[in-house]
C-alpha cells in the first residue's frame, strides 16, 4: 500500500468583500492585513484570482484597476502603467521574463469572496 | 583519432571587423572541420560596437555594447586570448608570439587590427587632461576627468570630432569647443554651404565652432589650461580630445616586412591579400585600391571576401561606397555618392532654408538623367531613397529638384511603391552588405514578416539601424505584391481591421463589449482589442463609456475619466472652450485645488490641470466644479481636447475674424466625440496664426472673405504641417466639411492613429480626402453629416452623469473593503510651492 502525504494547509481564510463589489470581467483592490490584494472577477470563464495589487516594475499599487483577458488560453492582466501582461493562474509577467507578482488562493462562497494568506 | 589537418587561423584584432569575420567564418557549414580559430586581442573586453562607443556616456554598459557575449567565443570553440597583442610574426617558422609569450603557429593571418587615433605632434599634448577618442578605456578617463571640468574643446571638426564635442556637453561641462584647421567642418563629406547650415545647428545645441585654426601649443602646467593657434589667439579650456583623424595600426605588419604605405595602411590587394598571401588585412588597418575606408561597412565587406576565399570562392573586395549618414544627436548630416561633383558634366540643385536649417544639394548629370551625389544638412529624410538613387543609377524624373524638396503638391507618398522599382541587388543594409533580393527572399519564402524576424534571419538593420524604415517599406511591398493584403487585425482575438469591425458592429446594433466579442471575437479579450473596442462603441453610440460592461475595457485613463499619474493618482482638467474662462470659474479652479490640495499647472492646450488627485476624491472634486458649470474636458480621451484660439478681431489690431467666438463654436460641438485617437484643433483670427491651427488635426484661418480650413497637422513626436482643404468658406460650409472630414476619419482609422498619420497612408492623399470630404465623390457626405449629428445629439458630459449615478460613483475607490481610505502607497514631495509625484524607482 502507498501511503500518500497531504502537506498541512496553513491558510487564513480572510473575508474580503462580495461578489458584486468586483465589476463582472474586471478588478478591484482590498486591503487584508496590511496588503494591498487584487481580486480579479473573471465573469467571462465564472473564475476568480487574486494577486499582488502592486506591480513589481515601478512599484505602483493599481493592477487591480487593468484590463484582464486572455493570451492563448493564459488568463492575464494588464498593468495600467506601461501594460506590462502577468498571468493570473502563475503571477509570471508574460512580457518580461524578469518580473513576477504573488497570487493568492481565492474562494467564492454564498456571494462572499474570501482570500486566503 | 585523424590527424588534425585543419588549417589553422589567427586573427590579430578582436574589434568590430575582426569580430564580424569570425561571425561569418562560423556561419559556413563544416567550418570546425576545416579550420581552427584563434583571436588575439589587444584590449580587455571582447569586441564592442565601436560605432555606437559614445552611447556608453548615455548608460549603455560594455556589456550592451559588446557584439556577441564573451561566452560566445568558447561556445563555438574560437579561442580568444584577451589583453595580448601579438608582438611579432615569424613568416619563416609561420609562428606568431603573443606579449605575454604565447606562441601560436598558422597557415593563415587575418590582421585587422584597425588604426588609432592620429595625434599631431603639437607641443604640450601629453599633458594630463588631455585624450583620445576611440575605446572604451578612452571613454572612461573622459568621463571620470569631465567630472571636474567646465570647460573642453576638441582638435577636429570630423565625423568624430563633432560626436565627441557633442559627447562633452552631454556630460555637462558648460562649454564646448570645435577646433577645426580647414575652414569648413567635416570637410570630407559637405560643402561650405552645408558646413555653414551645419554650424549654426550645432551652434543652437550649444557648441562652439572655431574654423580656420590651427594649434600651436597646448599651454599648461601638468595639466592643460589652455590651447594657442597660429593667429595668435588662444582658448582657456580644462579638457581637449584630439580626434584629428585616425592612423591604421600597421606597426606590426611592417615590422614583419609586409608592405605598407609611407603614409600608413598595410597594402592589400583585391583578394585582401598583403604582399605575404597567407596574410591578409582588413578593416581599418588596411588599404585598398589606394585608401582606408574609416567606416565599418567596408570593412563587413572586407570579411566577407575573405571568408570566401578560404573556401575557395572567387570574391573580389570593390572599391566601396562611403556615403555617410551622422548620428550626430540633434542634426541630421549625410553625404552620398560624391558630393562634391563639379564641371561641364554635372548640374548642382540646391536648396537652402536658413530659418529652418535646412542644406540640400544634389548633383545630377547634365543630361539631367542621373544622380551622382549629394548632401543633406537639418533633414536628411530622403538620405535611404537618394542614396538608392544614386547607386542604382535610376532615371530622374523631370524635375529632378522634386528629389529634395519632395513632391510639393502632396498628391503621392513616395513610400513602398518607390522601393519595389529598385533592382534585385540595391543593397538596402550596407552594415551588413545585405540586397534587396535577400530581404524579399526571406519575406517571401521564409515567412519573416516582422522586423524582428528579419533582424534574426538576415541581420539586417542590425548595424547603424539607418535602413530600418526601408526594410518595413519592403516587407510592406513584398507582401502587397503577393497579393497578401497585408491585413490590420486588432490582435489575437478579433481577425477585423478597426473598420471592418465597427462597420460590423454598426450594422449588428452592438452595444456591449461581450456582445461584439461572442459574434465577432474568440478567446477572452485583450488590453489591445478591448479599448479598440470601446472606441468604436463610443464612436458609434456615444453612450456613457463606464455603462453596461464597458467599464472594464476602458483604457487606464478612460477606466477612471481622468489620467493616471505616476504614483497611482489621477489629474483633472475641466473644459474651458477655446480657453475663453471668466474670473469666477478661475476662482473655483483655485479654491477645488485648494481643498483638495492639488498641483495645478496652465497646459499647452490652454486650460488648466490639477495633478495629483486620489481615486476617491474624483467624485467630489468633480462635483464641485460641475455646480461651478465646468463640464469634463476629456483630457484622459482618445476624444476632442482642445480648440486652441487666439483673442482674433474682438481685440488684436490685425484680427480679420472673430476666432474666439468661432474656437468655442467648435469645441462645443464635437466634445466628448470619442475618435481612433485624441483631436486638436486651433482656430487663428488671421494669418499670422498665433493660435498655430496648422499644427493640429483640423485648423481653421480666418481671411478677408471668411476661412481656409486645414487637416491633418500634428505636433508631437513627429510634427507634420495640416493641409489647406477648403478656401475662404463660411462658418456653416467649414462645419458641414469638419462633420464629414471627422466623421470620415472616425470610421476609417486604425486604432491610435492620429488624422495626420491616417493621411499619410492613404492613397491618393491630400487630393482624395479632398474629393470625398468635399466634392463626395463616394456620395457618403450626406450619412457621414447625419451619423455626426447624431454623436453631438448624445452628448452627455459623463463626470456628471458618474457624480449623479451611485452605482457609477462607488466604482471610484481604492479598497473596495474600506472605500474612505485612500492608497497608502501614494507619496508626494515638496516642489516649490507646490508639490509633485514622488519619483519612482
Ligand atoms: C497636460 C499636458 C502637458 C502640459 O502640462 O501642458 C499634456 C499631458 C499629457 N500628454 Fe500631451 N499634454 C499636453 C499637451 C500636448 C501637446 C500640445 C498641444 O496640444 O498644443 C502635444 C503636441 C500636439 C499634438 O498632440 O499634436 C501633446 C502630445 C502628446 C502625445 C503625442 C501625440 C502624437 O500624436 O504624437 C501624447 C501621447 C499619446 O497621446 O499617445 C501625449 C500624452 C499626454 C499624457 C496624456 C500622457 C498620459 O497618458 O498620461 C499626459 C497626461 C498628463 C496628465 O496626467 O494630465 N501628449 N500633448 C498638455 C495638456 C493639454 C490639454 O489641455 O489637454
Ligand atoms: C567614436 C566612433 C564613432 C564611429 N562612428 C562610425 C559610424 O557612424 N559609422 C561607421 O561606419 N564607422 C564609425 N566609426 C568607425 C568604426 O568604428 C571603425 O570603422 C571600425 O571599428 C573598424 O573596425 P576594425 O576592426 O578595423 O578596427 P577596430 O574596431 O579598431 O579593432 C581593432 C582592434 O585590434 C586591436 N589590435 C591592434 N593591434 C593589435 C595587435 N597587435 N594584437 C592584437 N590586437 C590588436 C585593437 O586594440 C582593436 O581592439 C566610428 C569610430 C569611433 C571611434
Ligand atoms: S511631453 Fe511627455 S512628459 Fe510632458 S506631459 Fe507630454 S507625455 Fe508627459
Ligand atoms: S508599473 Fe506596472 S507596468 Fe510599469
Amino acid at each position: 500500500m502507498e501511503s500518500i502525504v497531504i502537506e498541512r494547509e496553513e491558510i487564513t481564510w480572510h473575508l474580503a468583500c462580495h461578489v458584486a463589489d468586483v465589476p463582472a470581467d474586471g478588478g478591484a483592490c482590498v486591503l487584508i492585513e496590511d496588503r494591498q490584494i487584487a481580486i480579479f472577477n473573471y465573469a467571462r470563464r465564472g473564475e476568480w484570482y487574486a494577486t499582488d495589487n502592486e506591480c513589481p516594475h515601478r512599484q505602483q499599487t493599481a493592477l487591480a484597476r487593468g484590463m484582464i483577458g486572455s493570451q492563448g488560453d493564459e488568463p492575464k492582466v494588464a498593468c495600467p502603467f506601461h501594460k506590462k501582461t502577468f498571468s493570473l493562474k502563475t503571477g509570471q509577467c508574460l512580457t518580461d521574463a524578469e518580473y513576477r507578482i504573488r497570487t493568492y488562493p481565492i474562494r467564492v462562497e454564498a456571494g462572499l469572496v474570501y482570500i486566503g494568506l | 583519432m585523424l590527424a588534425n589537418t585543419n588549417k589553422r587561423v589567427v586573427v590579430i584584432g578582436n574589434g568590430m571587423v575582426g569580430y564580424k569575420f569570425c561571425e561569418k567564418l562560423i556561419a559556413r557549414e563544416n567550418w570546425a572541420q576545416r579550420f581552427t580559430l584563434t583571436v588575439f586581442g589587444e584590449e580587455p573586453r571582447v569586441a564592442y560596437d565601436r560605432v555606437h562607443l559614445s552611447e556608453y556616456f548615455s548608460g549603455k554598459t560594455a556589456d550592451e555594447l559588446a557584439l556577441a557575449p564573451d561566452t560566445w567565443y568558447a561556445e563555438h570553440g574560437i579561442q580568444l586570448h584577451l589583453s595580448d597583442p601579438v608582438v611579432h610574426i615569424d613568416r619563416e617558422r609561420k609562428e606568431v608570439r603573443s606579449h605575454h609569450g604565447l606562441v601560436v603557429s598558422y597557415d593563415y593571418i587575418l590582421l585587422a587590427t584597425g588604426s588609432g587615433a592620429f595625434v599631431p605632434a603639437i607641443p604640450g599634448v601629453e599633458k594630463e587632461g588631455v585624450f583620445v577618442y576611440r575605446t572604451i578605456e578612452d571613454l572612461e578617463f573622459i568621463q571620470s576627468y569631465a567630472s571636474k571640468a567646465r570647460r573642453g574643446a576638441v582638435v577636429g571638426g570630423g565625423l568624430l570630432g563633432l560626436e565627441a564635442a557633442k559627447a562633452l556637453l552631454d556630460l555637462g561641462l558648460h562649454e564646448a569647443h570645435v577646433v577645426e584647421f580647414a575652414p569648413r567642418l567635416m570637410p570630407r563629406q559637405i560643402d561650405a554651404a552645408g558646413s555653414g547650415t551645419l554650424q549654426s545647428q550645432l551652434e543652437a545645441l550649444g557648441l562652439t565652432v572655431h574654423l580656420n585654426k590651427n594649434t600651436q601649443e597646448i599651454i599648461g602646467g601638468d595639466a592643460i589650461e589652455g590651447m594657442r593657434f597660429a593667429d595668435g589667439s588662444a582658448l582657456d579650456v580644462d579638457m581637449l580630445i584630439i580626434s584629428a583623424g585616425i592612423r591604421p595600426r600597421d606597426e606590426l605588419a611592417k615590422r614583419a616586412g609586409l608592405e605598407t604605405h609611407p603614409r600608413g595602411g598595410i597594402v592589400v590587394n583585391d583578394h585582401l591579400q598583403t604582399s605575404d598571401p597567407d596574410i591578409f588585412a582588413i578593416g581599418e588597418c588596411a588599404l585598398a585600391h589606394q585608401m582606408i575606408y574609416g567606416l565599418v561597412a567596408p570593412g563587413y565587406e572586407m570579411a566577407a571576401v575573405v571568408v570566401a576565399r578560404l573556401f575557395g570562392e572567387e570574391k573580389k573586395f570593390k572599391p566601396f561606397d562611403m556615403s555617410t549618414k551622422l548620428k550626430l544627436i540633434g542634426v541630421d548630416v549625410a553625404s552620398f555618392g560624391n558630393p562634391f561633383a563639379e564641371g561641364p558634366d554635372c548640374r548642382t540643385v540646391t536648396y537652402e532654408n536658413k530659418a529652418k536649417g535646412i542644406y540640400k544639394r544634389i548633383n545630377i548629370t547634365a543630361d539631367g538623367k542621373e544622380l551622382l551625389g549629394g548632401i543633406l544638412v537639418g533633414d536628411a529624410e530622403q538620405y535611404n531613397g537618394l542614396l538608392q538613387t544614386c547607386k542604382n543609377k535610376t532615371i530622374l524624373p523631370p524635375d529632378p529638384e522634386d528629389l529634395i524638396l519632395g513632391l510639393r503638391g502632396g498628391e503621392e507618398t513616395a513610400g513602398a511603391a518607390g522601393i519595389m522599382s529598385l533592382p534585385d541587388d540595391a543593397l538596402i543594409c550596407s552594415c551588413e552588405a545585405i540586397t534587396k533580393a535577400a530581404i524579399c527572399n526571406e519575406i517571401t519564402n521564409n515567412g519573416c514578416t516582422t522586423i524582428d524576424q528579419l533582424k534574426k534571419s538576415t541581420k539586417a538593420c542590425t548595424g547603424c539601424g539607418g535602413c530600418t524604415p526601408l526594410v518595413k517599406d519592403l516587407i510592406q511591398g513584398v507582401l502587397k505584391q503577393q497579393g497578401l493584403y497585408v491585413r490590420n487585425v486588432l490582435c489575437e482575438h478579433f481577425d477585423y481591421s478597426r473598420q471592418e469591425l465597427l462597420d460590423l458592429v454598426r450594422i449588428n446594433g452592438l452595444k456591449t463589449y461581450g456582445g461584439v466579442l461572442n459574434q465577432f471575437g474568440k478567446g477572452d479579450g485583450c488590453e489591445v482589442c478591448k479599448p479598440a473596442v470601446a472606441s468604436i462603441l463610443a464612436s458609434l453610440w456615444n453612450e456613457n463609456i463606464l455603462e453596461k460592461d464597458r467599464a472594464t475595457i476602458q483604457d487606464s485613463n478612460d477606466r477612471f475619466l481622468a489620467n493616471i499619474q505616476k504614483g497611482g493618482t489621477y489629474s483633472v482638467v475641466p473644459r474651458i472652450p477655446g480657453g475663453e474662462i471668466t474670473p469666477d470659474k478661475l476662482i473655483v479652479i483655485g479654491q477645488v485645488a485648494k481643498k483638495y490640495d492639488l498641483y495645478t499647472k496652465i497646459t499647452g492646450g490652454q486650460r488648466i490641470d490639477l495633478f495629483g488627485a486620489h481615486l476617491n476624491d474624483l467624485p467630489k472634486i468633480w462635483e464641485e466644479l460641475i455646480d461651478a458649470g465646468f463640464e469634463s474636458g476629456h483630457a484622459y480621451g482618445k476624444a476632442l481636447r482642445t480648440v486652441k484660439s487666439c483673442v482674433g478681431s474682438t481685440w488684436c489690431r490685425y484680427g480679420v475674424q472673430d476666432s474666439v467666438s468661432f474656437a468655442v463654436e467648435v469645441e462645443e460641438r464635437y466634445k466628448g466625440i470619442r475618435s481612433p485617437h485624441k483631436l486638436k484643433s486651433g482656430v487663428s483670427g488671421c494669418i499670422r496664426e498665433c493660435a498655430e491651427a496648422q499644427s493640429k488635426d483640423f485648423g481653421i484661418i480666418a481671411t478677408e472673405k471668411g476661412w481656409n480650413l486645414y487637416v491633418c497637422g500634428n505636433g508631437g513626436s513627429k510634427p507634420q504641417h495640416a493641409q489647406l482643404l477648403a478656401t475662404d468658406i463660411d462658418k456653416e460650409t467649414c462645419i458641414r466639411l469638419l462633420d464629414r472630414f471627422l466623421m470620415f476619419y472616425i470610421k476609417t482609422a486604425d486604432p491610435l492613429t492620429r488624422t495626420a498619420t491616417w493621411l499619410n497612408k492613404m492613397e491618393g492623399g491630400i487630393t482624395y480626402l479632398k474629393a470625398v470630404v468635399v466634392d463626395d465623390v463616394l456620395g457618403i457626405a450626406a450619412e457621414l453629416e447625419r451619423e455626426m449629428q447624431t454623436l453631438i445629439d448624445n452628448y452627455a458630459c459623463e463626470w456628471k452623469e458618474v457624480v449623479e449615478n451611485p452605482h457609477l460613483r462607488k466604482r471610484f475607490t481604492h479598497f473596495i473593503n474600506a472605500p474612505e481610505q485612500k492608497d497608502p502607497a501614494v507619496q508626494f514631495e515638496p516642489l516649490r510651492t507646490q508639490k509633485r509625484a514622488k519619483e519612482w524607482k
